[in-house]
């Protein structure tokens, strides 16, 4: 197995007297999918945070290829190639497709007072990337609010694996979409990791994640129960995980030495 | 797809018909709403209304009005509003005339320093709005009346009790930057072209049109950058991302509060261009200039296409929406109807614009 990209542990985050994360292990290897499966207030969000270096966590160990760090900042983050895509997606729906792709990132033409947008070359790469990842365009100025939830959900990972993404935190990616548009984007995780792109899949959807993960990790009032490889879990024992953990000594014995 | 290697097309890529593609652009309701108001004066205003002297007549107020409405246009794009522009226009007209009369500047000097005055207020209107999160329409708002009634008070200090500071024509006689902020372009042209007899002369020989006002150019000229910048430069996607979703595109590392006052000083600089212009024109300042021409430029900006939510709009739209407003108040004169028809116009065009905008916002995106 290759050295994680990013291994975080045993990671603590407490807001005043609020413990929203108490020992979270997690890390992501090229090439894989890790999937974070926890309920709603299972801490999620504070950790999604924690690893692309918007929190610092009160107590824990990152590590990132092998070198370890105190705590990640949002730059540092950034170059080590973690990127993000949030729920929202930071897609404006009365932009076009390639004025989206590249906000913020415009490649330019030209020097001085004449540097310009160049919307050609970013039409072009609009265009090549979602094609890559299975997407055709009608055409590159077609607005985002035009695209399905699948597609744009596809549109925010192609611009971030673009961008030089090699870890990529996927914010519940599929829990706004319909069936169809959900295998759409899965496929698009699929073809993500085969780049060798390090994908977080985080979802309370189990049965999504047990479609593209390699491997699973539960994570239950700010705690992680264990992670488990593709195999060595079924759906039924992580939902029973995520739901509660009752059955915590029994599945905790299932889960040893896997971490 | 210049080079189609991974792109061959694709047979399930339909090409959007051209119709469809021209439906989007949001400038398309300007232009229907201008051949609309053209065909009603055609019709119905004195043939003098369409001479080159009439056009000229009706582009001037166009054009200091379309000047505040192209720095209005780009600054609702990037989602905020400047009610403050029409006080202004009087608060840095006043700083001009003060620096010109009172203090015997030339214009290489005054006229920066007058922008750069604008700018400042404009850069605090702008950091108020991004540092308070209050929304800009009451943060300008407050300016709108700041700046008039300071714009009243310095005249009145100025002048020791006048509302209007006279004598700019006399202070700036023979500078030469006065010819690129006041008076006709093209004179030398339009003489030949009366000689030749190509446009109409008085009977001493002098044409009756002495050449283009410089504002129009201006006007022209400002129209044509910012939809350049709107277009074809990063900064004009920054200002589209930050009206359009403004948490979307500080996570995509656009400075969203930077830009956001960039626009606050671009339009304010537009303000104090226009009041720049109108000064030298006048040969005069007084309290009332740019009065109410904030709501004006606003809706002349809507009747362009930019939404009253941000992230959409053109600025060849506000040019437009711009030349729609100088045609109708002065057409109306060239027309029997009564002249005071024109705020009730105003208003049924301002509403027409905002429902078309709704629906080709909706058409756009797709939604219902």
């Amino acid at each position: 197995m290759s050295e994680p990209i990013i291994h975080l542990e045993n990671i603590k985050k407490h807001f005043g007297n609020v413990i929203a994360l108490n020992g979270v292990t997690f890390d992501v290897r090229a090439g894989e999918c890790n999937c974070l499966l926890g309920d709603n207030g299972a801490g999620k969000s504070t950790f999604i945070k924690i690893m692309s270096g918007v929190y610092k966590p009160s107590q824990g160990r990152i590590s990132i290829n092998g070198r370890k760090t105190r705590f990640l900042g949002r730059r540092e983050a950034m170059q080590a190639g973690i990127a993000t895509v949030f729920q929202d997606l930071a897609m404006i729906p009365l932009m076009s497709v390639t004025r989206n792709f590249f906000m913020g990132r415009e490649p330019t033409k030209g020097r001085g007072p004449f540097k310009r947008f160049d919307l050609a070359r970013a039409n072009r790469v609009c265009v090549e990337e979602m094609g890559k990842m299975g997407i055709a365009l009608r055409s590159p100025d077609q607005v985002v609010g035009t695209l399905s939830g699948g597609e744009r959900q596809t549109a925010a990972i192609a611009r971030a694996v673009y961008f030089g993404a090699k870890v990529l935190i996927l914010d519940e990616p599929t829990s706004a979409l319909g069936v169809r548009q959900t295998s759409k984007v899965l496929a698009t995780i699929d073809k993500v990791r085969k780049q060798g792109v390090g994908v977080v899949f985080i979802s309370h959807n189990v049965r999504d994640a047990m479609a593209v993960g390699d491997r699973f990790t539960v994570l239950n009032h700010g705690k992680t129960l264990g992670t488990a490889a593709r195999g060595e879990i079924t759906a039924n024992e992580l939902q029973d995980m995520m739901a509660g953990g009752q059955e915590l000594a029994e599945l905790e014995g299932l889960l040893s030495g896997t971490v | 797809m210049a080079s189609g290697d991974s792109t061959t097309p694709n047979e399930r890529i339909r090409r959007e018909p051209r119709l469809a593609r021209l439906m989007r652009r949001p400038e398309l309701g300007a232009l229907a709403g201008l051949s609309l108001v053209t065909v009603f004066f055609l019709a119905t205003a004195d043939a003098s209304m369409f001479t080159l002297a009439g056009v000229m007549n009706f582009l001037t107020p166009a054009a200091q009005l379309g000047i505040l409405a192209i720095g209005a246009a780009l600054l609702m794009i990037g989602g905020e509003f400047d009610l403050s522009i029409g006080s202004m226009v009087a608060f840095a007209g006043m700083i001009f005339a003060a620096l010109v009369v009172n203090l015997g500047l030339p214009l290489a000097v005054a006229i920066p320093a007058t922008l750069v005055f604008a700018a400042m207020v404009g850069g605090i209107n702008g950091q108020l709005t991004v540092r308070t999160g209050l929304p800009s329409f009451i943060v300008t708002l407050a300016f709108l009346f700041i700046l008039r009634g300071l714009t009243l008070v310095g005249l009145k200090w100025l002048t020791g009790g006048s509302t209007q500071l006279r004598g700019v024509r006399d202070a700036v006689a023979g500078d030469f930057l006065a010819p690129l902020f006041s008076g006709h372009a093209f004179k030398c042209l339009f003489r030949s072209l009366a000689d030749a007899g190509m446009i109409e002369k008085f009977r001493s020989g002098v044409p009756k049109v002495p050449g283009v006002p410089v504002e129009i150019l201006w006007f022209i000229v400002i129209a044509l950058t910012a939809t350049w910048i709107l277009l074809r430069t990063p900064a004009g996607n920054w200002i589209f991302a930050c009206g359009g979703d403004k948490k979307a595109a500080a996570n995509s590392g656009v400075a969203v509060d930077r830009v956001k006052t960039a626009l606050f000083v671009v339009t304010a600089c537009a303000g104090a261009l226009v009041a720049i212009m109108t000064v030298l024109d006048a040969g005069s300042i007084d309290a009332r200039r740019g009065f109410q021409k904030e709501f004006e430029a606003i809706i002349a900006a809507v009747i362009g296409g930019c939404l009253l939510t941000g992230g959409y709009g053109s600025a060849i739209g506000a040019f437009f929406g711009a030349i729609i407003f100088g045609m109708v108040v002065i057409g109306l004169t060239y027309t029997s109807i009564d002249q005071d028809w024109f705020q009730v116009f105003l208003g049924g065009m301002l509403l027409i614009a905002v429902v078309f905008n709704n629906v080709i916002r909706k058409r756009v995106t797709g939604g219902g």
